[in-house]
């Protein structure tokens, strides 16, 4: 079954010299993506499956995609135990085009 | 805010000449009569909601991500709300500066619901007659108390504000014990500016060396370093004299509630107008913003020779205002040189 990243509401971001900088109105602790965490970063948009996701990485960077599956989970857990995203089971709308 | 990971993203902007952090004051009308208070509260004509919208999102797209909505008191803009409802929406990280005296237990929810990272607030004294003497509205510092207890009850970041002068400089104790005793956090500026007109009325109130020495010498406030002396090789080292005077103009800059462009609020030189042009136009060919950048502490008038220049707060935006933008600042003259007197007599 397909999963969804929603990024939280709570942050700011931005990015900066090409790479994310996400900021929490929580507890103001900053967070810069690298150039892999900032694509995944903008394709979490409620919309675009994980598998997708996974997708966009293996295209944009010479990695295979058993690798990029595996490391866009762990990426999105680690942005999850931080209270940065939520995973979930069903799309806030149309996956858009790719 | 500061710390190795601020220090790259701070680094990255400058590099790429972002404007990372810009204060947007969008209404200097204000409910509140300060007598140190250095803008016009008429109202010529701010911008509409649509305009400041349409700021936002330039903004956002030239990459700000520090956005600091002052005024004058912005809760008068009826507009207020859906202003920063859209600048969330757009991924700001959000302070406010605020009297607060509008803020009710509703607006303190309202305002951490839309996710603002830090409020804050001005408090001149612990003691109503004094503070209310300096806003001129009688029961204020009751009433931005009980917001500062509103927005703490909704776990919002408050920082009280402490701007010391001639009246309320012997009460800042008190204003830290307050704010700790409310769970905020608190901060001193002891900086009073002429008006941005250039009246100097204001000045007045600036706090006399007697009482500066008093607050320079309690440790706990300005911190262990505040008075260390430079040294003669720091202060020719190319480090220093290479260095930015500040970071207005290269990262950070100030908007008028009609739309002028200056290099920072204490910086009031024009330097371009939304109205009239797109930001990133201002912004990336400014030639007043552009002549700020060019400058490095070697170009200033007198600063290089000075045995303070490595530890001075030299303020470019204050030098602006008494003249030159490459002159000194007097009144941080005048605290370098307190701060020297402080470091010999405590035997540094």
């Amino acid at each position: 079954m397909s999963r969804f990243v929603v990024r939280s509401e709570r942050l700011a971001a931005r990015k900066v010299g090409g790479e994310m900088v996400l900021l929490s109105a929580d507890d103001s602790s900053l967070l810069l993506l690298n150039e892999v965490g900032t694509v995944v970063w903008e394709a979490a948009d409620g919309r675009t499956s994980l598998d997708a996701i996974a997708d966009r990485v293996c295209a944009e960077y010479e990695v295979d995609a058993a690798t990029a599956r595996r490391d866009v989970e762990e990426f999105v857990a680690a942005l999850a135990a931080a209270g940065m995203v939520t995973t979930v089971s069903q799309g806030t709308g149309d996956e858009p085009a790719a | 805010m500061t710390g190795p990971l601020m220090d790259v993203v701070r680094d990255r902007a400058f590099a790429g000449r972002v404007p990372l952090a810009v204060h947007f004051d969008l209404t200097y009308r204000c409910n509140e009569r300060c007598v140190h208070c250095y803008l016009d509260h008429e109202d010529h004509g701010e911008m509409s909601t649509r305009e400041v919208e349409d700021i936002l999102d330039q903004l956002a797209e030239s990459g700000t991500l520090f956005l600091t909505l002052s005024g004058g008191e912005l809760l008068l803009r009826k507009d207020f709300y859906e202003i920063l409802a859209y600048a969330r929406r757009l991924r700001f990280d959000v302070k406010i500066k605020t009297n607060a005296i509008l803020i009710r237990e509703a607006d303190a929810a309202r305002i951490r619901d839309l996710g603002v990272r830090q409020i804050q607030i001005s408090v001149y004294s612990h003691r109503a007659e004094v503070h209310d003497g300096i806003t001129k509205v009688s029961g204020s510092l009751e009433r931005t108390i009980n917001a500062i207890r509103f927005l703490r009850a909704n776990g919002l970041q408050v920082m009280v504000a402490n701007v010391l002068m001639r009246q309320n400089a012997m009460d800042y104790e008190g204003v830290r014990t307050l704010a700790t005793e409310l769970g905020a956090e608190y901060t001193i500026d002891p900086t009073i500016t002429p008006k941005m007109d250039g009246n100097t009325s204001t000045l007045a109130y600036r706090m006399p060396t007697t009482q500066v020495l008093h607050v320079f010498r309690d440790r706990s406030l300005v911190g262990e370093d505040f008075c260390r002396p430079a040294s003669p090789e720091e202060n020719r080292s190319d480090a220093i004299l290479d260095g930015l005077p500040c970071s207005a103009g290269h990262i950070a800059c100030y908007i008028t509630p009609y739309g002028d462009v200056y290099p920072c609020v204490q910086f009031p030189l024009p330097s371009g107008n939304l109205r009239q042009q797109r930001f990133d136009d201002v912004w990336h060919h400014s030639p007043q913003l552009n002549e700020v950048r060019g400058i490095r502490v070697r170009d200033l008038a007198t600063c290089p020779s000075c045995d303070h220049v490595s530890t001075c707060t030299r303020c470019p935006g204050l030098a602006y205002m008494e003249g030159n933008m490459r002159g000194p600042s007097s009144a941080d003259c005048e605290k370098s040189q307190l701060r020297a007197s402080l470091a010999a007599s405590q035997g540094h």
